[in-house]
């Protein structure tokens, strides 16, 4: 009996070390392509940052707003963080490589899934980077002309056709990356729907404001002459 | 005859061009819309060809940009016979009038384009472009122009004016200041309606890369003028007279700023060897008076424009932040809560507050439309200093604060030298 469990352990113990002698291989190989791999992204993320700076990425993404949201969620810059973005990508990427090449089986699946996603993501954020920058210069142009306009309320304007531009952007993220379309859907119907009623609302309201002062401008004598005061040429 | 412009001439334009031949004076005259107008301006104009050059060669090009009301036929229509009734004058050589339709909608900078590549096509000597919306213009403004230009040898000659002391405060709170310290040289009127120039002056600023910036060439007549000074060319004034009053409205202001300010911050980097290298300020030889002061009152709005200031620099504030030094616009801050009786937008402040946004302009640190629209607000509330320091003033007065504000322009020059030169 004795001699059984001996034997039975002694099995067991060789199984392991020959399993993990066909393992190690594999390993040191695992580790190896690990710090290449390191090097690499390092190497890139090196590289990538320098162009950023030189192309002064933050003050783009500053116009942007994107660096206030940043800022906002206590993250760092945005040359940082698309920097650290690509180390990890190229990393990771250059890691699930060495696996797929080692065979092992089960990953093969989902190291492909990774790779064919990774395309989409990259599209997704330039459209996220580009629709905060389209929302910045909308929104900057909105609130100038309502402000030399002498229109009531401009940051209010203003911010409504940024949160307008930035929902439907981030709508097209969402789908670009397959994430909860349906939900996604519904979602920006409604909050685009609840947007345009609050802006009816407000129209509607602030409206009376309007009709009074273009009824005065028209019927009243004293106000008209009053609005013709400041006609002084610039030029 | 060169024909080096004839891509963007009509064929019917050089052929008309070619039938007059070549010219010693061409009077350039773009037009839109300006039937109500026109006729008198070009029988004047006729009127002071025949009174001041009645044995040079003279031809009249219309630049129309798209009338439709008859103005180019207006232009060609009226006659020799029309003026000499009146004036008894008589033409020793045939005076030609030709109209050319340069676009379908106007565009300041393709018409003078025209009558620049006409005058080079004709090898005129001393041109004149005058403002179809100049109704009080005189027989003898084409010789204050011409004169100085085919006799003396100057190259550009501009106007001045007499006017309210409230009518052009753009120009004399910001654009005259600001060119004098600059280039160094006291133009009154750096952009002016009615200008005369040489041939030589015209066809090196035709070979100039402005004409397709995608701006339809707003402005381009104060790029000519930078452009003037900045090649050492000789400039003079010559007085004219009151400044015929034209309507405008508060709206108006933008595009003001987009036509004199927008062009001064963009020619400001390609003239940047140019004017770095200038102190001080030399005055231009003028003919007549340099300038003259009405006094009569005028009711203005002034708290509208204080109001308009307040909001815009507490709306705009974000905007701010990315063009003005944190001090500076603390201290609008400040002056924007102040009420009526108290405020003042003092004149350094004003000067400090352009030169920021001139350099930010030159960095693009947001898009520099939006930095010209920016200066919009902040312009009303120097506007509203400026009409309570001059309320009761005199003419002479009015003239010291000009000059005062001037000399606070050329003091803090090192100030725009230092944020130009520096990287952020």
């Amino acid at each position: 009996m004795r001699e059984m469990i001996i034997s039975e352990l002694s099995q067991a113990l060789h199984e392991i070390a020959r399993g993990f002698a066909h393992f190690l291989p594999r390993l040191i190989v695992i580790v190896i392509l690990a710090f290449v791999g390191w090097v690499i992204a390092y190497v890139v993320k090196a590289l990538l940052r320098s162009l950023l700076r030189l192309i002064k990425f933050d003050k783009l993404s500053e116009n942007a707003g994107a660096s206030q949201l940043l800022t906002e969620a206590a993250l760092p810059s945005a040359t940082e963080m698309l920097s650290r973005f690509v180390f990890w990508v190229t990393w990771l990427g250059v890691i699930l490589l060495g696996v797929r090449a080692l065979g092992i089986l089960g990953l093969q699946d989902q190291i492909a899934r990774f790779f064919l996603f990774l395309p989409r993501l990259f599209v997704a954020m330039f459209i996220l980077f580009f629709g905060l920058l389209a929302a910045s210069f909308f929104s900057r142009a909105v609130l100038l002309a309502a402000v030399n306009a002498n229109v009531p309320s401009p940051r209010v304007l203003s911010l409504a056709l940024r949160s307008i531009i930035i929902v439907f952007v981030l709508s097209i993220v969402f789908e670009e990356l397959g994430l909860a379309e349906q939900t996604m859907l519904i979602a920006f119907g409604l909050a685009f729907g609840a947007l345009m009623l609050g802006l009816a609302i407000a129209f509607g309201m602030g409206g009376r404001d309007l009709a009074k002062r273009f009824l005065e401008r028209r019927f009243v004598r004293g106000k008209k002459e009053e609005e013709n005061e400041d006609e002084l040429s610039p030029l | 005859m060169k024909l080096a412009e004839e891509t963007f001439l009509t064929d019917d334009f050089l052929r008309q061009l070619i039938n007059v031949g070549e010219v010693d004076i061409l009077v350039g005259l773009p037009t839109h819309n300006n039937a109500k107008t026109i006729g008198s301006i070009v029988q004047t104009i006729r009127s002071g060809i025949l009174r001041g050059f009645p044995r040079e060669r003279a031809v009249i090009i219309n630049a129309d940009g798209g009338s439709r009301d008859s103005t180019p036929e207006l232009v060609t229509g009226v006659s020799i016979d029309d003026v000499r009734p009146a004036s008894n004058l008589y033409a020793l050589r045939t005076l030609h009038s030709i109209s050319t339709k340069y676009a379908s909608s106007p565009a300041s900078g393709a018409a003078l384009r025209t009558i620049l590549a006409a005058a080079e096509l004709l090898r005129a000597k001393a041109c004149v472009v005058m403002s179809p919306e100049s109704v009080n213009i005189e027989p003898e403004w084409l010789s204050k122009f011409l004169r100085p230009i085919y006799d003396d040898g100057f190259d550009l000659v501009t106007p001045t004016y007499r006017r309210h002391k409230f009518e052009g405060l753009l120009i004399t709170n910001l654009l005259y200041p600001m060119t004098r310290a600059l280039y160094g040289l006291r133009i009154r009127e750096a952009y002016p309606p009615e200008f005369g120039f040489s041939g030589r002056l015209g066809s090196q600023f035709l070979g100039h890369n402005v004409w397709s910036d995608g701006t339809d060439g707003a402005g381009v007549e104060l790029r000519f003028t930078l452009d003037a000074i900045a090649g050492g060319y000789l400039i003079g004034q010559s007085f004219l007279g009151e400044k015929a009053h034209v309507e405008r409205h508060a709206a108006d202001l933008v595009p003001a700023l987009r036509q004199t300010v927008g062009v001064l911050f963009s020619a400001l980097e390609p003239d940047f060897p140019v004017w770095s290298a200038v102190a001080g300020s030399q005055p231009a030889p003028t003919t007549g008076a340099d300038h003259e002061v009405l006094l009569q009152p005028l009711r203005v709005n002034r708290k509208r424009l204080r109001e308009m200031f307040s909001t815009g620099v507490a709306e705009l504030e974000s905007v701010f932040q990315t063009i003005l030094s944190p001090s500076t616009l603390a201290e609008l801050q400040r002056i924007a809560r102040l009420g009526e009786e108290d405020f003042h937008y003092p004149a350094e402040l004003w000067v400090r507050t352009v030169y920021e946004f001139a350099a930010s302009y030159r960095k693009s640190v947001i898009s520099r439309d939006h930095i010209i629209q920016a200066l919009a607000p902040l312009f009303r509330g120097r506007v509203f200093t400026f009409l309570m320091e001059n309320r009761n003033a005199s003419a002479e007065d009015v003239e010291n604060n000009i000059e005062g504000l001037c000399l606070e322009f050329e003091r803090l020059k090192p100030y725009l030298l230092q944020l130009w030169t520096s990287r952020e």
